[in-house]
């Protein structure tokens, strides 16, 4: 072949080669940075999950249309079923006017069983699931509602048939007799608890009674009676008039306002010898009167909005003597003008509230959030009314016009308060830190404080620190400087191997057989922590000065720790047989009771166990990175040391600790990383109990072990499931942290090493 | 003294302390295991003996395994609610398995020995092993035949015994028939079910085609159904054969009761056996622990699927992790130049080594279950849905998230055996005209390969225990059907997978009778500490051996 002909064959070959190479050259370049890109597409993928708890709810016009049923009436309820295909209005001219709400067409009206003579003077709703409301009369009769959608589903999709039923009596029989004399009911309110329907008023003169429906089911025939009772209530005190009443779902509380800018709450669990049990003045300028009185969800929290449009919470919490005071709770953003209307949330404690001028917020009682304020029209508006899925907003004006706005809001209860500050949650006394995520009632609110798990995070790592730095650190200076190579060269892989050790089988063994062992065995444990140390300088005396020299020479230098392993297991089997005898001895034959009885807190599952068990898996951690910086002390520091006089101990002390001190402080820093994120060991050998203290013998719940324990549970994208996705950044953040700072402590060491 | 304190000589002493503390700790735990693993398979003796509290008027005989004793104080056991002689100090308690949960719910009870007499090993005492409710503890008495007494005394224990191989034959059968062959038809009418769903969808097919399509899918499913009833009239003329079969058992205080061959797994005569008896028993045992199916809420049986599971998904998490770590590694050696870059991937390999194991599982669960498999599921398994294909939690996740998880080890390994090969090898390709790619190729990676293997065998050994990230993305306590069987596509990756690890965590703290359950714990401890001890060394000898090498080469 001529070279014509090879030359661009060749030249082709070449090219390919060349190809080849570049190719080459982008795929590994591709691939290294893909490590950076993985870690940050892990942050960056946590952040995003965790971003949408905080922004704020979205508000957007959707529509505007007269009240359906004519706007020459006015509302007095609203109500939206859960797949806002089906609402219903019920006017104060005695209809319910049931109607598609995207449109505002009317499905059907019904007359409510009211005879035309008689004025609707007052109307209360129970709790809005119930679908209950109690219109008050001037006869002094209470009509008692209850509107259904009745849904059925289709091939075409879901149908309604709505109607009002009479959930006490029948049509014809639906009117209570309240007031004997016929005087006017100016104030009603309804309430369904357990036992069946309780209806409160008060008439035109102030006076209270209140009527009980009590549902029982016979056993025998399966057929509900409805026994009705009614009592007198005590008046309030003079001089004032009741304007508004609220009864619980527990039975057990009624609730009065006055027009004084009073509350008083009444003890009505017998209501035949009710009480009142508190009054409080409940609005804080002097001229301000109460415009608005709602309880939350379950009956326990109290907003109520006055005419100088201040919006604030109350609750009743029992106090020393045992008596439930109103108490005051905390306050919201006021309102320019008074607050005409309050409507509480279906599924969640959050409320919204209308003002005079046209203004509606949204607000959420423990996040201290008020995700909405905005200005819906320029009119008044006298009522606000939210879907239960809360995502469509009705606010009706004094003209009955109804603002219809789309809504977003779905994690108001999730703030930076809610995780990191005291919270005072319903039922408790004062503001506490706590997480409870989930519980059995529907009127639950889920508890988020960050700070008990990250106290047993950081609880669990002090003590498998406090266990592991001491033993890791001695070991790593020993092996590093003072060990045979031998010897050394059988550690190593056996500290590897401890590393290598799967943490389950750690927490496992933590769990079912050192927790039952320590409990079993409390002075043991104290005492082998005193013997062992005295045990091993008394062999290092006994060793080096009363052995004589031919026995010692029998074993090189270099082999002190193989010396010291029987010394251990003797002193380990020592302290255990005589535990039960030193339990006699000094705790009166039970240790745990001793505890117990010193007031001393003992869960067998506690952070000694962790301490010990974390402790096993930090260690190995810590000694290889400090037996590393340790054994690549430069040479000639050391030996200059040495020749200078000093004695191998002095030189340790002196000399190479404190050159490794940056590479011992990083392996501690790294060790603390793992004990932070460790999740198995703390999963299986603690209770899991969400506890802040620092209680040796207690347990405790860690950031890690919650995620692994409720993350399955967790529905995706709500509040619950973002929160644990916050965690995970929460830990991921702190490991960043200490691990970004060992790693350039070490980059640092590393280049001091090789200068000196 | 005071010269010896100064001397530093006890503080050197105490750092040797440290270190043999923790090599004690170390050992101790791997023979506890080891001994705690192993004796579970062992027959070991059933004792019987009288056992009467001060409280008792009539001593009650009480037969069963003693599993462990511990010296208590007597005031520990008063509070406790044992009643232990006043004046008494210490005391000694036994903890029996007495089995026979079906009779008495306390299958595991303590004693105290100060009130047991008359301790004996019965010649003819049995232990079954059942399919239900644990061991049973007792005496034969009758051996039954459609409900006759056809022997009793010792030739019931005869014809018993002779009976077993053929009965767990006959078990076997109808365990393969409902495993595999019901399993398969299960399987694919449920794909023709997803497939007819499809037609109903789709909007390309005209109305002839739709229809053929129904009916010949229709047709196909009759078809199955059909062989569907066919194998389980088959398997109930099985059931009905092994059902005939029963014994009549006596327990040590003189309860009655018969119990079906059909649940009857193993039965043993443990003090009549010899210790080659007992050797060929423990080999048994052994052997179906390894290969068998768990039952009783996993606190009994084998734990095949956890093995099965567990190599499977390191398996795949190898092909992930291998080339991606080994490019990494590359990359930084011998690519890039140093600089901010590269101690920016380096921060980042240290820490994707630091993050929680934890975090993953949660970054795993979103990023891989929900967003990439919910997506994958809305392009191409439209038809199942609402119930998820890939967007629930399976073990192609599980091996995606730990090939994330144990990256950093391939890499910082395979690094390692890069920095040992020479720059002689390298400038010698180059001079020779080699591309930087073909070096790489032809000498660079060949010499570092042990290396990299080193990487990889911890890297698996790193993944094959890891727990917590695997508790989110795809493993299940009890998984029905294993990701690798017979049916098209073989390999089902979609599928949630059982783990050794988390079968530990499970059996040990999440199962109603945890005592039950503690020997098997051990037991699947120890295949695991086996299996990464095992691996470990490996690894560290691949190591030592190449550094010997290249401090050979270099010399």
């Amino acid at each position: 072949m001529s070279t014509d002909t090879i030359a661009p064959r060749l030249a082709g070959f070449q090219r390919w080669r060349r190809t080849k190479d570049r190719s080459a050259r982008y795929m590994i370049g591709f691939f290294g940075l893909a490590v950076v890109g993985a870690l940050t597409l892990m942050f960056v993928y946590l952040l995003s999950e965790t971003l949408p708890m905080f922004q704020g709810a979205q508000l957007d016009p959707l529509t505007e249309y007269e009240a359906p049923g004519g706007a020459d009436t006015r509302t007095v309820h609203l109500a939206v079923n859960r797949h806002r295909e089906m609402a219903v209005r019920i006017t104060d001219d005695r209809r319910a006017v049931f109607f598609r709400p995207g449109s505002g067409e009317i499905v059907r009206e019904q007359e409510l069983p009211i005879p035309d003579d008689v004025r609707v003077t007052s109307f209360s709703a129970a709790e809005p699931r119930t679908r209950l409301v109690a219109l008050g009369l001037d006869n002094g009769q209470v009509l008692a509602i209850q509107y259904e959608y009745n849904e059925s589903f289709t091939p075409e999709g879901r149908e309604y048939d709505p109607q009002v039923v009479f959930p006490v009596g029948d049509e014809d029989s639906a009117l209570l007799d309240i007031d004997g004399d016929g005087h006017a009911i100016s104030v009603v309110g309804i309430q369904r608890g357990s036992s069946g329907i309780r209806v409160a008023a008060a008439n035109d003169r102030g006076d209270l009674r209140l009527a009980t429906f009590e549902e029982t089911t016979s056993m025998m025939t399966g057929e509900t009676q409805v026994r009705r009772s009614a009592y007198d209530m005590p008046a309030l005190p003079e001089g004032s008039t009741p304007t508004r009443i609220l009864l619980d779902i527990t039975g057990r509380i009624m609730l009065v306002g006055d027009d004084q800018g009073r509350l008083h709450s009444y003890d009505i669990r017998r209501p035949a010898s009710a009480k009142l049990e508190d009054s409080k003045r409940v609005i804080r300028s002097d001229d301000a009167k109460v415009t608005s009185l709602e309880y939350l969800l379950g009956t326990v929290s109290i907003i109520v909005g006055g005419s100088d449009g201040s919006v604030t919470q109350y609750m009743l919490v029992r106090d020393d003597g045992n008596v439930n005071r109103i108490t005051r709770v905390r306050e919201f953003p006021a309102h320019a003008a008074a607050v005409t209307n309050t409507q509480p949330e279906y599924i969640r404690k959050g409320f919204l509230t209308a003002d005079e001028t046209g203004e509606i917020k949204i607000h959420y009682p423990t996040s201290q959030r008020t995700l909405v304020e905005r200005q819906i029209t320029d009119q008044a508006l006298h009522r606000v009314y939210v879907d239960p899925r809360n995502r469509l907003l009705i606010a009706i004006d004094e003209a009955e016009n109804w603002h219809l706005q789309r809504l977003e809001n779905r994690h108001p209860e999730v703030s930076f308060h809610v995780l990191w500050q005291k919270v005072w949650y319903e039922g408790r006394s004062s503001g506490d830190y706590v997480w409870q995520s989930s519980s059995a009632t529907d009127e639950f609110e889920p508890k988020f404080s960050l700070i008990p798990l990250t106290i047993g995070t950081i609880k669990a790592a002090f003590y498998a620190m406090l266990f592991a730095t001491p033993l890791a650190i001695m070991g790593a200076i020993y092996s590093a400087y003072f060990m045979s190579p031998r010897m050394r060269t059988l550690t190593k892989p056996s500290i590897e191997l401890m590393e290598a050790l799967p943490t389950v089988i750690l927490g496992f063994l933590a769990g079912l057989w050192l927790a039952p062992f320590i409990e079993a065995n409390l002075p043991a444990v104290a005492s082998i922590l005193i013997l062992l140390p005295l045990s091993m300088l008394l062999m290092a005396f006994v060793w080096t000065r009363v052995l004589p020299e031919q026995v010692r020479n029998f074993i090189p230098a270099g082999w002190e720790a193989a010396i010291l392993i029987p010394v251990i297991l003797l002193v380990g089997w020592f302290a255990v047989t005589l535990s039960p005898l030193i339990e006699i001895w000094m705790f009166g034959g039970d240790a745990r009771q001793w505890l117990t009885d010193n007031g001393i807190t003992y869960d067998q599952r506690n952070a000694l166990v962790i301490g010990i068990a974390m402790g096993f898996a930090v260690i190995p951690t810590i000694y290889s990175i400090s037996e590393d910086a340790v054994f690549n002390v430069p040479k000639h520091l050391t030996q200059g040391s040495l020749a200078l006089g000093a004695t191998p101990w002095q030189t340790v002390i002196r000399v190479v600790l404190l050159t490794a001190s940056p590479g011992i402080f990083s392996a501690v820093m790294i060790g603390f990383g793992r004990a932070v994120g460790e999740t198995m060991i703390v999963l299986m050998a603690t209770g899991n109990s969400p506890v802040v203290n620092f209680n040796i013998f207690e347990g405790m719940r860690t950031l890690s072990a919650n995620i692994a324990v409720e993350m399955p549970e967790a529905a995706v994208g709500g509040s619950h499931f973002r929160i644990l996705f916050l965690a995970a950044l929460v830990l991921f953040a702190l490991t960043f942290f200490v691990n970004t700072v060992a790693e350039i402590v070490r980059q640092r060491l590393r280049n001091k090493y090789a200068s000196l | 003294m005071n010269k010896w304190f100064k001397s530093g000589t006890p503080w050197i002493w105490l750092n040797a302390g440290a270190v043999a503390t923790s090599l004690v700790m170390v050992f101790g735990l791997i023979l506890m295991i080891a001994v705690n693993g192993l004796s579970f398979f062992w027959p070991s003796n059933v004792a019987q003996f009288d056992y009467q509290t001060a409280q008792q008027s009539e001593p009650t005989r009480v037969m069963g395994e003693f599993q462990r004793s511990e010296t208590m104080t007597a005031q520990a056991m008063r509070d406790a609610g044992f009643d232990v002689p006043e004046g008494q100090e210490i005391v000694v308690r036994h903890l029996v398995k007495r089995g026979n949960r079906d009779l008495d719910s306390r299958d595991f009870r303590w004693y105290l020995e100060d009130f047991m007499t008359d301790r004996e090993h019965p010649r003819d005492a049995v232990v079954l092993e059942r399919l239900q409710w644990g061991n049973f503890y007792g005496f034969v008495r009758e051996f039954r035949v459609d409900g006759e007494a056809v022997a009793t005394g010792d030739e019931a224990r005869a014809r018993f015994e002779a009976i077993i191989p053929e009965t767990r034959a006959l078990v076997r059968q109808i365990e393969h028939i409902e495993r595999v062959e019901i399993g398969r038809i299960n399987f694919r009418i449920e794909q023709i079910r997803i497939a007819l769903r499809g037609i109903e969808r789709a909007t390309d097919l005209s109305i002839e085609e739709r229809a053929g399509r129904e009916e010949e899918l229709s047709a196909e499913r009759g078809e199955l159904e059909e062989q569907y009833a066919e194998l389980e009239t088959q398997r109930n003329e099985l059931r009905n054969e092994l059902r005939r079969y029963t014994i009549l058992m006596e327990t040590a205080d003189g309860a009655e009761s018969a119990i079906a061959l059909a649940d009857v797994v193993n039965a043993w005569w443990p003090n009549d056996m010899s210790i080659p008896q007992k050797l060929g028993h423990y080999v048994h045992t052994f052997w179906e622990f390894m290969t068998g199916y768990p039952r009783e809420a996993n606190t009994e049986g084998g734990i095949l699927p956890a093995i099965f599971g567990t190599v499977l998904m390191v398996l795949i998490m190898s092909i992930v992790v291998t080339p991606f770590g080994v490019m990494a590694a590359i990359y930084l050696r011998e690519y890039a130049k140093q600089g901010p870059l590269v101690r920016i991937i380096r921060i980042s390999v240290n820490n994707l080594a630091g993050v929680p194991s934890i975090v993953f599982g949660v970054f795993g669960l979103g990023f891989f279950v929900y967003l990439v498999g919910g997506n994958i599921d809305q392009m191409f398994f439209r038809d199942a849905l609402p119930s998820p294909t890939f967007g629930s939690p399976a073990i192609i996740w599980a091996s995606l998230t730990l090939a994330l998880l144990t990256l950093p080890v391939v890499i910082v390994s395979t690094e390692e055996g890069l920095t040992r090969i020479g720059a002689s090898i390298r400038h010698g390709s180059l001079a020779l005209g080699a591309t930087k790619a073909e070096t790489l190729w032809r000498l660079i990676v060949p010499l570092s390969a042990p290396a990299m293997m080193t990487g990889l065998i911890l890297a698996v050994a790193r993944a094959a225990g890891e727990v917590a990230p695997l508790m989110l993305v795809g493993v299940v306590k009890l998984a029905p059907s294993l990701p690798l069987d017979g049916n098209f596509p073989y390999l089902h990756l979609d599928r949630a997978f059982m783990h050794l690890g988390f079968h530990i965590y499970d059996v040990g703290f999440q199962s109603p009778n945890v005592e039950a359950g503690r020997p098997l714990v051990y037991a699947t401890a120890l295949v695991l500490v086996v299996l990464i001890i095992v691996l470990n060394l490996t690894a560290i000898s691949i190591r030592n051996h190449l550094r010997e090498k290249y401090r050979a080469d270099s010399d």
